[in-house]
């Protein structure tokens, strides 16, 4: 088991025949991921990377019975693009476009709620790494070979601190069962909470590791709800001790503007809900190894 | 992105907002003759920075002559105004706004925010004007009002009536208090703003009611399709490394540490940045070379993190997803060969072709400190930065 994809989720990818989609297309085939086609519009009945090519995420669905889709397509389209994914009955729709608008994602998530809960599209992202599920399926742009297939999830905001907390892992000998990233931007199809709650009803995941960054209140959002409902072990981590107030780092949502926002603050917050906090980035895998030791 | 208080003021008057008579004005002459022009007996000279408290700062004068608009204008112009906000280097003031000053009974807060727990628009409104709001969040929340926007209908009549009673105004400042609210509620929806700001909102002796005060933020992510509030961007008021980094689409931020970094991935950078600190020293800059670290990004990247002065090592830490660490390996060895790299640098390569990127960099022969995890490449560069300093 793992969340979210396994090697039987039929994929198919949104701007297939993009530069960028092409090539992360190729590499999630390659990775053993179950795509099963890709949408262009205008270039519908074509066959790109062996896999046949539509018009529309409705037609896609109706040939291929997709579940899930990956998008890479251009930020003004974008909102657009993950509508169409919905209205076609795709149940989860991973987003790696970086530059939506805030507002145009306040519509994308208004809109996923005309759906009745049962039918709802999970999105995952925007401005994200993706989904993977080791040794099983790709759903992003990571580099597939620094996960180790196994037990522990990963829930990031960020793309590289995600591998790196990986890396680190596999380096001690610990594995991922699903590792997701949610996004860097304010707005996102989908939260910590989410994910976590998914965790902790995956029989195979036995431990979670929950990377957050300055700005916004989801990390303190999910670490009251582990608190309160998780039996499993969490270890988090936050980024930003260094960041100024009032600037943005990067990602659009990393900014310090409101109380609580702070990497200080969320740590505090992690500690004071149980979770193990890494004193560090680069101890994220000792922390895990620490916490696997107690199991 | 941010704007200046006349040209928000010039949006919001755009969708129905009441503001003072007011232009803006970039010398002593053109602020005079703009009062001559405007009229009244009172005016108000504001410096335009992009910064709050620039009343507590000095940058505001209120004016009864010609004479003094002239003397305040003077005094204004070409300074650097240090507000609590800015920082002690301050902003450089190029533009002042002369606006006709008005009498007025009361001052009101409205304003409109991207509230991100609920991932809706809210507005929040307070008969406390020229307050800190969140001051006033945490000492008195109940003078607070509030009311979150359902983004497929937009702002309804019925909830800026709410806020208006709420704010205990009469029934004809009611109604202009709503118009108010609704153009500063369109202003924010059409222009992709993320924060529009009016402290104070005040209320005239004969019901009006006007933005004395008006600030705008907007959604970085949306300026391709809103062309003419980009084009108001004043790259005076920005940190001038930051304006070249976004020149070569790089996201950097000065800070006042002397570890430069060079890192890809904003998550990434920031815990880097957090390590180097863990590790005792400080860092100089956020710096996100991005997916595809071409030579070009990387040398202009290392041009950026060396303008800085106070810059006596420099780390450079790539986990490679999108990125090759054999072409990164090549643009820090390019780089190196391009510029006169006069502080230690110390390279910590990880992920997509790893060991060829390694391999590049110790068959270059220059000297350059290698490292294996983030860990050590911040003790590294921590120990690197202090013994050049003391070299």
């Amino acid at each position: 088991m793992s969340i979210l994809i396994n090697e039987k989720t039929k994929i198919i990818v949104q701007g297939f025949t993009g530069d960028k989609g092409s090539f992360h297309a190729k590499e999630m085939i390659e990775y053993g991921t179950n795509v099963v086609g890709g949408v262009t519009p205008g270039k519908g009945g074509s066959t790109h990377l062996g896999k046949p090519v539509f018009n529309t995420v409705a037609e896609a669905v109706a040939a291929t019975g997709a579940e899930a889709s990956i998008t890479f397509v251009a930020p003004a389209f974008c909102a657009d693009a993950i509508m169409e994914a919905a209205d076609a009955g795709i149940q989860l729709v991973c987003s790696i476009t970086d530059g939506i608008p805030a507002q145009d994602m306040m519509r994308v998530k208004r809109y996923l709620m005309r759906y009745p809960k049962e039918r709802r599209t999970l999105m995952v992202g925007p401005n994200c790494a993706g989904i993977i599920s080791p040794g099983k399926a790709m759903l992003g742009i990571m580099p597939g070979h620094i996960y180790k297939q196994g037990t522990v999830g990963i829930v990031s905001r960020s793309g590289t601190l995600g591998y790196e907390a990986a890396a680190q892992m596999k380096a001690l000998g610990i594995g991922v069962s699903t590792s997701v990233g949610i996004g860097g931007d304010p707005i996102n199809g989908s939260s910590f909470l989410d994910h976590l709650m998914k965790f902790e009803e995956d029989p195979e995941t036995t431990a979670v590791v929950m990377i957050g960054e300055i700005g916004g209140p989801q990390e303190a959002e999910a670490s009251a709800w582990v608190k309160e409902n998780m039996s499993k072990p969490v270890v988090g981590y936050v980024a930003g001790l260094t960041a100024p107030k009032g600037r943005r780092m990067g990602h659009a949502g990393a900014i310090i503007s409101a109380a609580g926002d702070s990497a200080a603050e969320k740590s505090d917050i992690m500690r004071s809900y149980g979770l193990s906090v890494a004193p560090s980035a680069g101890e994220l895998g000792t922390t895990v190894a620490a916490m696997m030791a107690k199991l | 992105m941010d704007i200046h208080e006349y040209q928000a003021k010039e949006l919001l008057a755009g969708f129905g907002v009441p503001v003072p008579r007011g232009s803006v004005a970039y010398s002593p002459d053109q602020a005079v003759y703009t009062a001559t022009e405007l009229g009244g007996w009172h005016w108000a000279v504001k410096a335009q920075v992009h910064s709050g408290a620039r009343g507590k700062a000095g940058g505001i004068k209120l004016c009864k002559t010609y004479h003094e608009v002239d003397a305040a204008a003077r005094e204004l112009l070409g300074k650097r105004l240090v507000t609590v906000q800015t920082g002690p280097e301050g902003k450089p003031v190029q533009r002042v706004y002369v606006e006709v000053a008005e009498p007025f009974e009361r001052e009101l807060y409205l304003g409109i925010v991207l509230d991100r727990k609920a991932e809706r628009v809210r507005v929040i409104a307070s008969a406390e004007g020229g307050m800190d709001i969140e001051e006033l969040a945490n000492t008195a929340p109940e003078k607070i009002m509030q009311v979150v926007v359902e983004p497929a209908v937009g702002l309804q009549a019925f909830q800026a009536r709410q806020i208006a009673f709420g704010l205990k105004l009469n029934i004809k400042q009611v109604s202009r208090a709503v118009t108010a609210i609704m153009g500063a509620y369109r202003a924010f929806r059409d222009l992709d703003a993320t924060m529009v700001e009016i402290n104070p909102l005040v209320v005239t002796k004969d019901d009006r009611v006007l933005a004395l005060d008006a600030k705008m933020s907007f959604d970085d992510n949306a300026m391709f399709r809103q062309r003419a509030v980009a084009d108001m961007r004043d790259p005076s008021q920005e940190d001038p490394r930051e304006v070249q980094a976004a020149e070569h689409n790089l996201n950097y931020v000065g800070l006042d540490g002397d570890i430069g970094c060079i890192i890809n991935g904003a998550g990434l950078a920031m815990a880097t940045m957090d390590t180097i600190k863990y590790a005792g020293g400080a860092p100089a800059n956020f710096l996100d070379v991005g997916g595809g670290a071409s030579p070009e990004r990387v040398a202009n990247s290392f041009r950026l993190v060396l303008s800085d002065k106070n810059v006596k090592a420099i780390l450079v830490n790539i986990f490679a997803g999108i990125n090759r660490c054999d072409w990164v390996a090549q643009g820090v060895v390019q780089a190196c060969n391009d510029i006169d790299i006069t502080v230690p640098l110390i390279v910590r390569l990880a992920g997509t072709n790893e060991e060829e990127g390694q391999r590049i960099i110790r068959e270059s022969g220059l000297p350059i400190i290698s490292a294996s995890s983030l860990t050590e490449a911040a003790k590294k560069a921590v120990e690197a930065a202090r013994a050049h300093a003391a070299s």
